[in-house]
């Protein structure tokens, strides 16, 4: 390079400047046509609602991370044991998979208000509701991966012998490993998403409120500073669990798959 | 070589895909204990198909396809009497070398101090002593080939089949693993199925050459090499093995004439 900084260092100066350019140019924006912060507060007045506001934001935000977190680890849970099943079985994976598609197909927004009407306890709604939205792409990935073993190697398998299940330990599940793991990753966001769909339809529902009812709540009193500090706190929220389940992903596969071997290791 | 009692013997044995295209047209063949014999032929000969069906990969459509293995009932997927070799190395890349080597003994349910020590003296012998604990994707590609000769051969197999196993190797690494093929075949003198499209390659390593022709695939001639043994590198420049070379290609030649046009 010839700025005089590594690539790597590149990577993360690059979007840093176009970040600061883009707060720059939007807080004389704001100062300089005089728009009102109801219609778009300046990024120094969302920051000082982030101030004032944190405290209750965050204990929101756990509200919401909680709901999100026990979804992602059911759809993993579920999701692997489902694919499982697919595998074992070819006859359960035809009758079954489509609906799996239809659930994955039918937008959230519209079953969530049914699944808040059967299912009483709020929590377990809303939870219902993000595993729905985060379950299909770890079906699916792992039902591809699980499929995918090396046919010379299932040749050999079977010329010493091996039981179907060792050949689903030893050969079909490292295999679908990474599958897995890259539909984790996709699920990690699906389930922020879906808790927070869930969220604004059940409104308040219980006695905490999450950071989706707060946005509401924000828009209705015309806090918009609120609102977008409540925003920014949920797309923070989502990059630390893409970049978690991105390092943990590399760090299962760091041995042996191509998108996680240094490339100093070849 | 005196012709003691077969380990495999083919009778009249078929191959028909579910497409229509037959892969093999009538194979008689019996192959002596300890043998080194080649299949040696053009691609889409069948020389793979037959491999598998002999290893029990495969059902022959017709025909009989009869086993003799030491300890071994007849014709059952006789686990660990038989090594396979594969075109690829065929290894697991989330295991290491050591892992991938003990994959039979795995399969078989017990892996103790007396197997990990075979697992060690395979890996030796093929040379790769000390890489037990790297990754596949660490080894270059003669060695991942090693990997897998030592994984074939650490049950001690009676009969071994190879499947064009150093096709996608460079020259100067599968002159080595040539020689390295014919010292294991010597130590433990297991019954070798060997195939490959290289003339010089079958002469070289083998005891006997099967010539096929494609479509159907047919045995059309049976050549006994005729060599001194133990060979070694020697034996590429001697007189006997370019006229062997000779008599092996023209049959081929004469072979590829009988086929229809690919």
């Amino acid at each position: 390079m010839k700025l005089g900084i590594g690539r790597r260092g590149l990577r993360l100066a690059a979007p840093i400047a176009i970040g600061i350019v883009f707060l720059a140019a939007w807080e004389a924006t704001v100062r300089l046509r005089g728009i009102p912060p109801y219609i778009l507060p300046a990024p120094t007045a969302i920051a000082q609602s982030l101030w004032t506001d944190g405290p209750s934001l965050l204990g929101s935000l756990w509200v919401t991370l909680r709901i999100t977190l026990a979804a992602l680890a059911a759809a993993a849970l579920f999701g692997g044991g489902i694919a499982l099943l697919f595998a074992r079985s070819r006859l359960l994976e035809l009758s079954l998979f489509p609906y799996a598609v239809v659930l994955q197909v039918t937008p959230i927004v519209a079953i969530a208000p049914l699944v808040i009407i059967w299912v009483r306890e709020p929590f377990l709604a809303l939870l219902v509701c993000a595993w729905i939205v985060a379950f299909f792409p770890i079906v699916s990935n792992t039902t591809v991966g699980l499929n995918s073993a090396d046919r010379n190697l299932l040749a050999l398998f079977r010329l010493y012998g091996a039981s179907p299940g060792q050949i689903l330990l030893y050969l079909r599940m490292p295999t679908a490993l990474p599958y897995f793991l890259a539909g984790l990753r996709i699920s990690g966001g699906l389930a922020l998403i879906g808790a927070v769909v869930a969220e604004f339809v059940a409104g308040t529902g219980g006695a905490e409120t999450g950071l989706a009812f707060r946005i509401l709540e924000a828009g209705y009193r015309l806090a918009i500073p609120r609102m977008f500090a409540a925003l920014l706190l949920l797309s923070l929220t989502g990059i630390v669990i893409y970049l978690l389940l991105d390092w943990l992903s590399r760090q299962l596969l760091r041995h042996w798959h191509e998108s996680a071997i240094a490339p100093e290791d070849e | 070589m005196t012709m003691s009692e077969p380990v495999v013997v083919l009778r009249g044995v078929t191959k028909r895909f579910a497409s229509g295209l037959e892969a093999l047209g009538g194979v008689d063949l019996a192959v002596a204990r300890g043998e080194f014999l080649s299949l040696l032929g053009p691609s889409g000969c069948g020389k793979s198909t037959l491999l598998r069906i002999v290893a029990g990969l495969a059902e022959p459509t017709t025909g009989i396809c009869d086993l003799r293995l030491a300890g071994a009932p007849s014709k059952s997927i006789a686990a660990g009497r038989i090594g396979f070799v594969f075109q690829d190395p065929t290894l697991m890349p989330w295991s290491t070398v050591a892992r991938n080597v003990e994959l039979p003994f795995r399969i078989a349910g017990r892996v103790r101090a007396a197997e990990r020590d075979r697992v060690a003296a395979s890996l030796s012998a093929v040379g790769l002593a000390g890489f037990e604990q790297a990754y596949p994707h660490q080894l270059s590609g003669g060695m991942r080939m090693r990997v897998s000769i030592a994984r074939a051969l650490v049950t001690e197999p009676d009969l071994l089949l190879l499947d064009e196993p150093f096709a996608a190797l460079d020259e100067i690494t599968r002159l080595a693993l040539n020689d390295d093929l014919l010292l294991l075949w010597e130590a433990h003198r297991p019954t070798i199925l060997f195939v490959t499209h290289s003339v010089f390659e079958s002469v070289y390593l083998s005891t006997r050459i099967a010539v096929m022709r494609p479509r159907p695939g047919r045995i059309v001639a049976d050549l006994p090499v005729r060599l001194p043994q133990p060979r070694d590198r020697g034996v590429r420049t001697s007189a006997a093995y370019a006229a062997m070379c000779e008599t092996v290609s023209t049959a081929l030649a004469a072979a590829m004439a009988q086929a229809p046009a690919p």
